[in-house]
């Protein structure tokens, strides 16, 4: 029963000024305190955050490995990333990267699925595999005793997987019946209905990443097979290693599994460039209205396309979300939340990701100020780029941004999950360590100027998952924009 | 309810000590545990306060977490609920960090917080650089001492209406969310304090007033009534330095008056049957066991994981790999301060009748009952459950958490050597009599139905597997 939490989206960062609070008016001073009890106790600035070091090798067939030395624990975690073509694939096969990333560990080397999963329990380790739009991870935490059969294991996963026809068949079905399961979460249907529309057909995103019940049917082992010989390469793969290890150890025992992994060129196909992509949609704002009779709340999202991980932007737009609908105290949670007491929590986030993802401002609010709720969404939106933000809540989204970083740090799989998001995006390994002084350096001016790029209230992408009976009225009558229907996977209704 | 993130029951996602399975070689149990510890220093202000401080230098950040020792098992009939409803009050500022100073000043330090409420406890936490210590302290003793001439209708009212927002949520508009609103109740039996939701009902939360919040606060939130652990890069002396300084002064309550727990036996078996906006049919069984830590919990827990803690689970593999009737399934037992009670919950593929699962658990729980656990099943259970414990380790927050439940159920804080002893101490044979003890008697069987299928119900006659 946690208060409100923040969903996917985490902010890292490093220390550089004293911060400076601000101050209350007083109140009473109990007689018997030492001390000045109505005065917030000062907060001096933390140790200077600085990234861990990142070993390199390179292996002569192409892998590169990565290392994190930390020894509190014996504890390793071992991150295999691809970078591949993921969901940069035809319509028709999306959803192929990440199930032929689930395929993995479903059968590998002479074990089958069930005896990969025995044997990496009994080991104490935790394997898990996924894919997103460019890249196939596989992820290993283990104790240090264990190391080494579990290597072996993981070896297999990633260069012998056995893709049976009788095991593809069972997660294609599984996975249909997920999908279909997932209809029934209005959150869920909100963002595929949202992606579907802000991303036009032949655009990565236009698809969840998991594929939908479309392109899951047409999922075989000849397709996974012919993925997994493509895009799987030593050239393009990085082995991230964070725990108790050093660099020596590390390389004799990954040059032992993966030293010898060639791809076999003629089955190699390289993914269709960014450039190729179609643009996101652009047009001017529309409602689209998806209909589940008698539920209990409006699922509502304002949406758009937004930027790239590697935007000179990004430090002022993390600023200016954290003032949005980014942390508690955010302008979208005061409001909708705590002082209109209209849902359990509303806020807003980038997608980052190598083509500019979804921004998106949302909360599931109560069905009878579904209406009232967007308008909030706009003005909040509206005012953020009309009007300069207070100085004092510049401070706090900085410091909120800049303080917390060490915290992103703590445990080994927190540290791989870092490293391997500067690998993804090409960013250097020292970036964290300037992350602070840039935070710092965002002005008032910087956070209207990229609210003014970013959020144009006029050309959104607005969905709503409610019961329809009762809201679409309201919503036609706040003359927002057009209204539309659409079904559970945004196809119109008539 | 943790239903497809974690498969491990509350008390095993926690922590061991530095080199535990380092000393265990692989696929091997121990002859006996080796040395574990999860080093603190604990000691009681005159108020009344209980401080268990943790030193963890290797990262510059810590962690701040206080239990109060109420939950939704401490309230009465026709006020479910406010327990967490409080929760959420203790947010709504105090005499001198009036709202919404408490999450505004946390913010510009860098830091994070947040609460939590469950049956038998509220916690409240912050985490964040080492340099926020002071100000953590400050606002969580603020709120303490200073916080209930604050508390007016208007407060009340807002948070009465997010909480209400929480319960759409997570029930009303999630799908399979009404079970969670049923189970407690047919569990247990009318009065006992499990036989309510944590979240309470819209009629009760609606029926809150002011001076039921006033009344709460005086009876249950008191320094004798909690336990504050501080977990990081500190100094245990001045950690104990500052926490004198600002709770000294918060005056010691009454000893809480807590309700009674009824012995009881389910006498026959409940089926229920819900209709809900679902596609997917799911099948909940729950049978009523016993309070965590006590003799058979740890032979409860192991059995959850020998049914489904990995994909060759005794129910995983035959459900959704060999059969695959189900899409997934879950075991857990649920060991709380007062009582227990163990679930299994699987969801069917489309349109599977629900009498199919129930039959397949059914005959793997009378299989386990008439065969028991390989000894390389239960080295599996073994070595996984320590293994997460291990992982817990890494990180300050889920520590101090850790050093307040090992206190309050235990009362050692450093239980980790016992912890992981007793599930070590788990034969085979202990597996099976609590299987023939606890689940092969009367239980609860309820099912989640598409609306207008209660042909897929369970609790029907004449099906085999």
């Amino acid at each position: 029963m946690k208060r409100y939490q923040l969903s996917a989206i985490s902010y890292p960062l490093v220390v550089a000024g004293t911060v400076v609070l601000a101050t209350h008016a007083p109140t009473r001073l109990s007689a018997q305190a030492s001390f000045d009890r109505s005065k917030a106790p000062e907060v001096p600035a933390p140790p200077a955050f600085t990234m861990p070091r990142v070993q390199t090798v390179r292996l002569p067939n192409g892998l590169t490995l990565d290392l994190v030395e930390m020894h509190e624990l014996p504890l390793v975690q071992v991150d295999v990333m691809i970078r591949n073509a993921g969901a940069r694939m035809d319509g028709a096969l999306a959803g192929l990267a990440t199930f032929t990333a689930g395929m993995l560990d479903e059968g590998a080397g002479t074990r089958d699925a069930l005896g990969v999963a025995s044997e990496t329990a009994y080991l104490g380790a935790q394997m898990g595999t996924g894919a997103d739009w460019d890249n196939t991870e596989i992820e290993l935490s283990v104790p240090k005793r264990t190391l080494e059969p579990a290597l072996d294991l993981l070896a297999d996963v990633v260069l012998r997987p056995q893709f049976r026809a009788s095991e593809v068949q069972k997660q294609r079905d599984l996975r249909l019946a997920n999908i279909i399961s997932a209809r029934d979460e209005p959150g869920a249907v909100n963002g595929v209905v949202l992606n579907a529309l802000v991303f036009p057909e032949g655009h990565p995103f236009h698809r969840p990443a998991g594929g939908d019940s479309g392109s899951t049917a047409r999922l075989d082992s000849a397709a996974v097979r012919g993925y997994y010989a493509a895009q799987f390469a030593p050239e393009r793969t990085t082995i991230v290693i964070t725990g108790d290890l050093t660099m020596a150890e590390a390389r004799r025992l990954v040059t032992a599994r993966f030293g010898g992994w060639r791809q076999d060129r003629r089955a190699r196909r390289d993914p269709p460039g960014i450039a190729q992509l179609p643009p996101a949609t652009d047009r001017a704002t529309r409602i689209f209205l998806v209909d589940k009779p008698g539920a209990a709340q409006s699922v509502i999202a304002l949406a758009r396309a937004g930027v790239e991980r590697s935007s000179p932007d990004y430090y002022a737009l993390q600023v200016m979300n954290t003032i949005l609908g980014g942390s508690f105290s955010s302008r979208l949670n005061t409001n909708l939340r705590e002082t209109r007491g209209w849902t359990y929590g509303a806020g807003s986030g980038f997608a980052y990701r190598p083509v500019p993802g979804p921004f998106r401002a949302s909360a599931s609010v109560r069905t009878d100020v579904t209406d009232s709720s967007l308008m909030e969404f706009r003005r909040e939106i509206e005012l953020i780029r009309d009007s300069l933000v207070d100085p004092v809540e510049l401070q706090r989204a900085q410091a909120y941004l800049a303080l917390g970083l060490p915290g992103e740090f703590e445990t080994t799989g927190q540290v791989a999950d870092q490293v391997g998001e500067l690998l993804r995006f090409g960013l250097p390994f020292t970036w964290w360590n300037g992350y602070v002084q840039q935070v710092m350096g965002v002005t008032r001016a910087d956070v209207q100027r990229v609210a003014r790029k970013y959020l144009d209230t006029s050309r959104m992408t607005i969905v709503v998952v409610g019961d329809l009976a009762k809201i679409r009225t309201g919503i036609e009558s706040a003359n927002i924009g057009p209204v539309e229907l659409r079904d559970v996977e945004g196809r119109p209704v008539r | 309810m943790a239903l497809f993130t974690s498969p491990l029951s509350r008390w095993l996602g926690t922590a061991l000590a530095i080199g535990a399975l380092a000393a265990v070689p692989p696929g091997r149990l121990a002859a006996q545990a080796p040395a574990l510890h999860l080093p603190y220093t604990i000691d009681t202000l005159p108020n009344g306060l209980t401080l268990i401080v943790h030193e963890d230098r290797s990262v510059p950040t810590v962690a701040v977490n206080m239990w109060y020792h109420v939950g939704s098992g401490d309230e009465r009939v026709g006020r479910t609920g406010f327990a967490h409803l409080f929760e959420h009050l203790m947010f709504m500022g105090s005499e001198h960090a009036p709202y919404p100073a408490f999450d505004r000043l946390l913010e510009a330090a860098g830091a994070n917080n947040n609460g939590s409420t469950t049956e038998d406890r509220t916690n409240y936490y912050e985490s964040g650089p080492r340099t926020a210590l002071p100000l953590m302290l400050w606002l969580e003793a603020d709120r303490m001492g200073w916080m209930v001439n604050t508390m007016d209708s208007a407060k009340v009212d807002l948070q009465r209406d997010v909480v209400k927002n929480e319960r759409r949520q997570r029930l009303e508009n999630a799908p399979y969310g009404m079970a969670w609103d049923n189970l407690p109740g047919a569990i247990y039996p009318a009065g006992h304090p499990y036989s309510w939701p944590v979240i309470g009902s819209m009629r009760d939360l609606s029926a809150a007033s002011t001076a039921d919040v006033q009344n709460f606060f005086r009876i249950f939130y008191a320094p004798n009534n909690a336990t504050l652990v501080v977990a990081g890069d500190v100094d245990p002396a001045e950690v104990r330095r500052l926490v004198r300084q600002y709770f000294a002064e918060v005056p010691r309550g009454p000893a809480p008056d807590r309700p009674s727990t009824p012995a009881f036996r389910l006498s026959r078996d409940t089926t229920l049957v819900l209709e809900d906006r679902v596609q997917l049919p799911r099948l909940y069984l729950a049978w009523h066991t016993v309070r965590g830590y006590s003799a058979d919990d740890a032979a409860l827990n192991v059995l959850a994981y020998l049914f489904t803690g990995a994909k060759n689970g005794r129910l995983t593999q035959p459900l959704v790999y060999d059969r695959q009737v189900a899409t997934n399934v879950f075991a857990g037992q649920d060991g709380k301060l007062r009582d227990g009670d163990f679930s299994v919950i699987a969801t069917g593929k489309p349109g599977t009748p629900l009498d199919t699962l129930q039959a397949i658990v059914d005959r793997e729980i009378g299989r386990l009952i008439a065969e028991g656990p390989s000894i390389r099943e239960l080295e599996q259970a073994m070595n996984a459950l320590e293994a997460s414990q291990l992982r817990q380790l890494e990180n300050v927050d889920a520590k101090a958490d850790q050093l307040n439940a090992y206190y309050y159920y235990t009362g050692q804080p450093d239980f980790l050597a016992q912890d992981l002893a007793r599930i070590r101490a788990v034969t085979a044979a202990d597996v099976q009599r609590v299987a023939r003890q606890y689940l092969q008697a009367p239980r609860v069987v309820l099912s989640v139905v598409p609306q207008g299928h209660r042909e897929l119900a369970a609790g029907r006659q004449g099906v085999t597997p």
